[in-house]
């Protein structure tokens, strides 16, 4: 099919190979994967201890461990790269101005980029295995305020 | 009965803004709308413009929003209305006068998809055969009548406007799961392109507003896993 087209949206649409189905196909497995994953959080930290009782210190431990930090920061990634492209779909669908939709988008994908690089750092770049004091339990005992 | 007809009008000549006029017709509970359409055009305002070609709800010709659904003007009685009808064109099209609108875009969607047989091969002395089962797997689809009441219910249709609508990925899979095409390749320029198959959102407007029952957004989930099969 040839391309006529006028402006770079218009060439952008007409063009067969696009990234499309790849982002139909994340959208089912990252859905399907984030509900393991966050029922899993769930049920770690909410079901199994009291959510009362958990504190920093608790927290600093789990995260000392490098399986619970590629854990949560799957959480994160996936649930931006999710909740974006959702969000795309319906800018895509709804914002009619080529001009709004790029202000728009740039805007919203700026604030994906920076909530997720600022979560990663908090999650990849501390060492939080420094925090744990010796005394301090680490499993959900602490005795209620 | 007496029936209170409210049709949405709109004469580009005046360039007026759509506005409502209303007639009051005299009608039987089995009277279709497109009977009361006739009414109002012969007998009270010849000015009228709308659609109508067999009246038999198979050329498709007379689809229209009737109480805020889309449905063919042929195929409903007014004992499922009421006593007062509402009659708009279809939405998302520019409208020509009344309830005539510009199908233009429709048709040219309808051929971005090929929606003829693609077969390199040199056919065989007598026709080329199909077994029933590999007719069936394509048979609602052959059902579409083109008449756009699915594309212009679809919310995505509505506002984007570049969408290639439901109707086209209808046609699309008729010859997409005949066993006798292959011409899956050059139907994806257009399914696969960012305003194809994947702008659908399962909303299921399209489905509801298929007046041949015709499982539309079913049909679009499978196009799609047909391009997702090609690719993987």
């Amino acid at each position: 099919m040839a391309i006529r087209a006028r402006r770079y949206a218009d060439a952008k649409a007409q063009a067969s190979t696009n990234t499309e189905l790849l982002w139909w196909v994340f959208m089912r497995v990252s859905g399907v994967v984030m509900v393991f994953l966050v029922l899993g959080h769930i049920l770690m930290n909410f079901v199994l201890i009291d959510v009362n009782t958990i504190n920093y210190q608790y927290v600093a431990g789990r995260l000392s461990n490098t399986t619970w930090k590629i854990y949560d920061w799957l959480i994160l990634v996936l649930a931006m790269l999710h909740g974006m492209n959702g969000l795309r779909y319906v800018m895509d669908d709804w914002i009619r101005d080529p001009s709004r939709r790029f202000v728009t988008k740039a805007v919203v994908y700026s604030l994906a980029v920076l909530v997720t690089v600022v979560g990663s750092f908090s999650l990849l770049n501390h060492d939080f295995s420094k925090d744990l004091s010796q005394n301090t339990p680490t499993q959900g005992t602490m005795t209620k305020p | 009965m007496q029936v209170t007809l409210k049709i949405l009008r709109r004469d580009p000549a005046n360039s007026a803004k759509p506005g409502w006029q209303t007639y009051s017709v005299e009608a039987e509970p089995m009277d279709r709308v497109l009977d009361l359409l006739h009414k109002v055009k012969w007998y009270q305002d010849s000015s009228l413009a709308f659609r109508r070609s067999c009246g038999h709800g198979v050329c498709g010709s007379d689809a229209m929003v009737i109480n805020g659904i889309n449905r063919l003007a042929c195929k409903t009685l007014v004992k499922d209305l009421g006593t007062v009808i509402q009659v708009e064109p279809l939405r998302g099209f520019p409208v020509e006068k009344d309830l005539v609108v510009n199908l233009d875009g429709f048709f040219s969607a309808y051929r971005a998809v090929h929606p003829y047989l693609i077969n390199e091969e040199s056919p065989p002395e007598r026709e080329r055969l199909q077994s029933p089962e590999d007719r069936a797997r394509f048979d609602s689809s052959t059902k579409c009548i083109l008449c756009a009441a699915c594309t212009t219910s679809c919310p995505v249709f509505w506002v984007n406007g570049s969408y290639i609508g439901p109707a086209a990925i209808v046609q699309a899979h008729r010859f997409i799961y005949d066993s006798r095409d292959h011409g899956l390749r050059e139907r994806m320029a257009a399914l696969n392109a960012s305003t194809g198959v994947w702008r659908c959102r399962t909303a299921y407007n399209c489905t509801e507003a298929c007046p041949r029952g015709i499982p539309v957004t079913q049909t679009i989930e499978e196009v799609k896993r047909a391009l997702l099969y090609d690719r993987f």
